[in-house]
């Protein structure tokens, strides 16, 4: 389904070219969860947001089912995030002034593909029943985070792209909120691609990948 | 189009969330529109005013035969249309109604020519009633509400005469009325006589003016605009300078608001894009989210514009009239142009105020909109922009001060001073933050210089409008009291004499003269005499003075030469005042020639002096020698020096005896009163707007102060863990802000005398034609900076209450990961 080939990635500045991808390659099939390990500065979110068309590689190529995302413009990169990826980050991002239940609907509806029934769903699985009317600020961490995976799964994304879902949740909350996706991520069928620096999440899922110097190995 | 309203919707949802900021860009935008429209408006009503005056007297705008004295015979009109000649002819005169003085105008309706304003339709609109008996007097509405009469009533004038029957003509300028020609002949009791003939279009030859006429009317050709447009242009152009300047801080609030709102939104437009929304649908988005509040912010504007100048208008119809003679109806009568070119300002102001912020989302990539640095990077990058554009704004100033000689140059020296100053500010405030930074090793005071620093680009727009609102405040007040005080002075000077007598006529002018000449209490009496003439194309009065010390001792002389009195009491010397001296670029000892009707009079400048208001050339000479040059002028002036106790009883003998009202005869004390209320109501106007501009960088302060003070607790919160209270907190804060905001007004200040000298020394001299001395008042600048410090501690007072109030947890939140 996701097919990452030879990417590379360099990044300038004035003073200093730092190459962060130097040839990476990896795949995700559909239904499959995958980890992306690697040190601080390796590259993962890097790698992340390439596939997700938030940035533009240099070189290389990734191949998301039949559509070759290096060579969207940047409305068909838009286009593709909203119907055909869901995102998670480490900060959740959620939109501060949209209620729970806003946030949670609001990629499926500019999606245009709303399901009330699945949306229930999502919702009861994630525990957020009481929470739907609370804004952002109002929740703790897991439980934004929780809102930030139900949106992402509310438009039954092929591919879910994760980076450091759990890096601002404490142990148990991580664990907690992590049972909740892979279950989601079983219904729904698609893929995983999460980046962690925990090597104990990392094993939970179904494979592990290393990123180390900007090569996957 | 759904995707597009989910975004909107989004978008709209932040301003839900900050409803603080939502309010600082309403209260910008509808003060930029409700100052700029508003004072539109009162120029608007004045330009209608000035149409329906002009269409009135059939007069400037069209070609006409005038005679060489006020009147001439019917039979010049009827020889001139057997010659050939489109004549139609015109009696002018005034009649009195219920004490009022009112301009009757007789026309001809049948041959009045059609491209004379819109008279002609008030004369055909219903032909067979206005001719046939008993005829109609068109009048204004205003007017008809003055004299408290009806449509179809019938007036008398107060010498018993009768009117016809009224009938309303909405297009009639006020304090007119009008009936056939034959009608007002016997009303003025000017049978056979006419005062000008108007010119049509020509249909075929006609015969030379000087074989029907001969010398007895002169050609006088059409102007575009009327005099009193010219007279007032100055005045209109000064309160549109004043809207514009408010509508700029108007905007600076727009701006400050706007740019701290996209800041704040960045990381949910990351977000947004995050989840699919493309660049293009977003900048649509954003750009239909800001004409959405353009447009609603805009119709309050409108409303709370029309507000201002139905309160401001009396003022400026009082001042038109003290100062030009224009009236001005009281009911502000808006066209739709005015609503859409008020709707077109606010959105075209917000885009201009957002334009930049903008520009940022639409240039700035995906990933790097949300970094902080980012944002910094092109902070620095704009404030060298500032920098230069402020070098820029100074050198075309200077450029305009040197080669411009008209009065929009003059305003635009101005603007460029004040532009340029406003973008110099951060960079001056930021210079003075890194020498106190500098100057301290103490951990506290180099926080305070820093955090100060890193707080400007938030500030800056906000003190750039404060800067702007004192320096003209400190401006516009140095010229309007130093006028004041000059023009206290000058008025000492110019009416000296203590009672000023206008006869009727010569034979009551000597009955009068007889009697005085009786009273002990009268210690002289001063003849005076006018005349009206032309020098190089430019109306000139010619002003007859009597030699004695009154004049001698007090006239308001700028400049003169040795024995200047002498040289005039010769009759080979003339007084000159300042603005035909500058127009016709004269110096004392110059020669200058006056026509008279009996040929050209050749004299010497022997002095200039001040004639403050002026709208003509003013040439005073010696009475003896002006009534040898002008016999015909009547001898009906003259001024009087009476013992002081004794001059109410003579004014009540004088009125008693020979039935002079307040126009024919009147006290110096009175003069002065009038001059100075209608000098009074003419800085009125611009003292209120001065203070609306002080008000509205009050708020723009405010707003950002408030609006900052969100982000305001990362900064905060480290320092009360670290062991400062939020009492202290609150101090520094007070002592940051004030200490920006006591600079900014140090600042204003020299700023503010730059302005006023601008106005005194460039834009009135080219306004006017008159210069003022400059006078600083020390008072008032210590009394502005006061009052600065006072706006800053006001717009200080909400952010620290709520810093003082704030919960523990709410600081503790910044130091939390789970956010």
């Amino acid at each position: 389904m996701l097919n990452v080939q030879n990417l590379t990635k360099t990044y300038r500045s004035a003073q200093e070219r730092i190459t962060v991808l130097r040839g990476a390659s990896l795949r995700v099939e559909a239904g499959e969860s995958v980890a992306l390990t690697g040190e601080s500065g390796s590259g993962k979110s890097t790698l992340l947001h390439l596939i997700a068309g938030l940035d533009q590689a240099d070189s290389g190529s990734i191949r998301l089912d039949n559509t070759e995302v290096t060579g969207l413009a940047d409305q068909d990169r838009a286009a593709l995030r909203r119907d055909r990826l869901g995102l998670v980050f480490q900060q959740f991002n959620l939109i501060p002034s949209l209620t729970v239940a806003d946030n949670l609907t609001f990629q499926s509806g500019i999606a245009g593909r709303h399901d009330h029934r699945w949306q229930g769903e999502l919702v009861e699985r994630l525990g957020l029943g009481d929470l739907l009317k609370r804004y952002p600020e109002q929740l703790s961490g897991g439980q934004q985070q929780r809102v930030a995976i139900g949106r992402a799964l509310a438009v039954r994304p092929p591919l879910l792209l994760a980076d450091e879902p759990t890096g601002n949740l404490d142990e148990a909350t991580a664990d907690e909120v992590m049972d909740l996706a892979r279950d989601l991520i079983k219904r729904t069928g698609c893929g995983f691609l999460m980046v962690t620096h925990s090597i104990r999440l990392a094993a939970t899922l179904d494979r592990r990948v290393h990123l180390s110097a900007g090569l996957i190995s | 189009m759904k995707r597009a309203l989910w975004v909107l919707a989004v978008l709209l949802s932040h301003w839900r969330k900050h409803p603080m900021q939502l309010a600082t860009l309403a209260i910008g935008l509808i003060s930029a529109t409700a100052l700029w429209s508003g004072v539109q408006a009162l120029n608007e009503q004045a330009r209608n005013s000035y149409d329906r005056a002009a269409a009135a007297f059939g007069g400037a705008r069209v070609a006409m035969l005038v005679g060489r004295d006020s009147t001439f015979p019917q039979q010049l009109f009827v020889d001139l249309r057997r010659a050939g000649w489109p004549v139609s002819p015109v009696l002018e005169g005034r009649v009195r109604i219920h004490g009022k003085s009112l301009r009757l105008l007789g026309i001809e309706p049948v041959t009045f020519p059609a491209q004379a304003g819109s008279t002609p339709t008030i004369g055909r609109a219903d032909l067979k009633s206005f001719l046939a008996p008993p005829g109609e007097t068109l009048i204004a509405p205003e007017t008809l509400t003055e004299l408290t009469a009806a449509a179809g009533a019938i007036l008398r004038t107060d010498d018993g005469s009768v009117l016809p029957p009224l009938k309303v003509q909405a297009q009639l300028a006020p304090g007119i009325l009008i009936v056939d020609i034959g009608r007002a002949q016997s009303l003025l009791r000017q049978p056979d006589r006419l005062s000008r003939l108007l010119i049509g279009k020509a249909r075929g030859p006609q015969a030379p003016l000087q074989a029907i006429a001969g010398g007895s009317l002169r050609y006088v050709a059409p102007d575009t605009e009327t005099d009193l447009e010219r007279l007032t242009d100055s005045f209109h152009l000064n309160l549109s300078a004043f809207g514009l300047l408010s509508f700029l801080v108007g905007l600076f609030i727009v701006n400050s608001a706007i740019g701290l709102a996209f800041e704040q939104r960045m990381p949910m437009l990351r977000t947004l894009r995050a989840c699919g929304v493309s660049s293009r649908m977003l900048n649509a988005v954003l750009l239909t989210e800001l004409s959405a509040l353009a447009l609603v912010a805009g119709l309050i504007g409108l409303i709370c514009g029309y507000l201002i100048a139905a309160a401001l208008l009396p003022n400026v119809a009082a001042s038109l009239q003290g100062l030009y003679g224009a009236q001005i109806p009281g009911q502000l009568i808006l066209k739709p142009e005015w609503w859409a070119a008020g709707f077109a300002m606010s959105i075209a102001g917000t885009f201009a105020a957002a334009a930049m912020s903008l520009l940022r989302v639409i240039r700035l990539p995906v990933l790097a909109m949300a970094q902080p640095q980012a944002w910094r990077q092109a902070q620095r990058r704009w404030l060298r922009w500032q920098g230069l554009c402020a070098i820029a704004m100074f050198a075309a100033a200077a450029i305009l001060l040197a080669a411009g000689n008209s009065l929009i140059s003059g305003f635009a020296v101005l603007a460029a001073i004040l532009l340029g100053a406003a973008l110099t500010l951060p960079v001056l405030l930021g210079f003075v933050l890194q020498v106190g930074a500098r100057s301290t090793q103490r951990p506290l005071m180099m926080w305070f210089w820093a955090d100060s620093r890193q707080q400007l680009p938030g500030l800056s727009l906000a003190l750039m409008a404060l800067l702007l609102a004192l320096a003209v405040n400190v401006g516009v007040g140095t010229m309007v009291e130093s006028f004041s005080r000059t023009f206290a002075t000058w008025l000492d000077g110019r009416l000296a004499a203590d009672v000023y007598v206008n006869a009727r006529d010569d034979a009551q002018a000597r009955d009068i003269e007889a009697s005085l000449r009786k009273r002990p209490e009268v210690t002289a009496i001063l003849p005076s005499g006018r005349a009206e003439t032309e020098i190089g194309g430019w109306p000139v009065e010619v002003l007859g003075l009597a030699d004695h010390a009154t004049y001698r001792e007090h006239w308001p002389l700028l400049e003169s030469e040795a024995n200047a009195w002498d040289k005039v009491k010769s009759g080979d010397a003339a007084l000159v005042s300042e603005q035909l001296a500058r127009k016709l670029q004269l110096k004392l000892g110059d020669r200058l020639t006056i026509g008279t009707p009996g040929g050209n009079w050749p004299m010497d400048v022997a002095a200039i002096y001040a004639d403050y208001g002026n709208p003509k050339g003013q040439v005073a000479v010696n009475i003896d020698a002006f009534r040898r040059r002008f016999p015909n002028e009547p001898k009906t002036r003259f001024g009087l020096r009476v013992a002081p106790d004794k001059i109410a009883s003579l004014i009540d003998d004088l009125r008693q005896r020979f039935h002079l009202d307040d126009h024919h005869l009147s006290d110096q004390s009175a003069l002065k009163a009038e001059s100075m209320r209608i000098f009074n109501r003419t800085f009125a106007v611009t003292a209120a707007l001065n203070t609306f501009t002080l008000g509205v960088a009050g708020i723009a302060l405010l707003t950002s102060l408030l609006t900052l003070s969100n982000s305001r607790l990362p900064h905060l919160a480290p320092l009360w863990a670290l062991g400062l209270t939020r009492k202290q907190l609150a101090g520094i804060e007070l002592l940051k802000t004030m200490a920006i905001a006591f600079i900014t007004a140090l600042l204003a200040l020299p700023l503010g005398l730059l302005v006023a000298w601008c106005l005194i020394a460039v834009v009135n001299v080219r306004a006017f034609g008159w210069r003022l001395p400059f006078h600083v008042f020390p008072l008032h600048l210590v009394e502005l900076l006061g009052v600065a410090m006072l706006a800053a501690l006001l717009a200080m007072l909400a952010p620290l209450v709520r810093l003082l109030r704030m919960p523990p947890a709410a600081l503790i939140k910044v130091f939390a990961n789970e956010r």
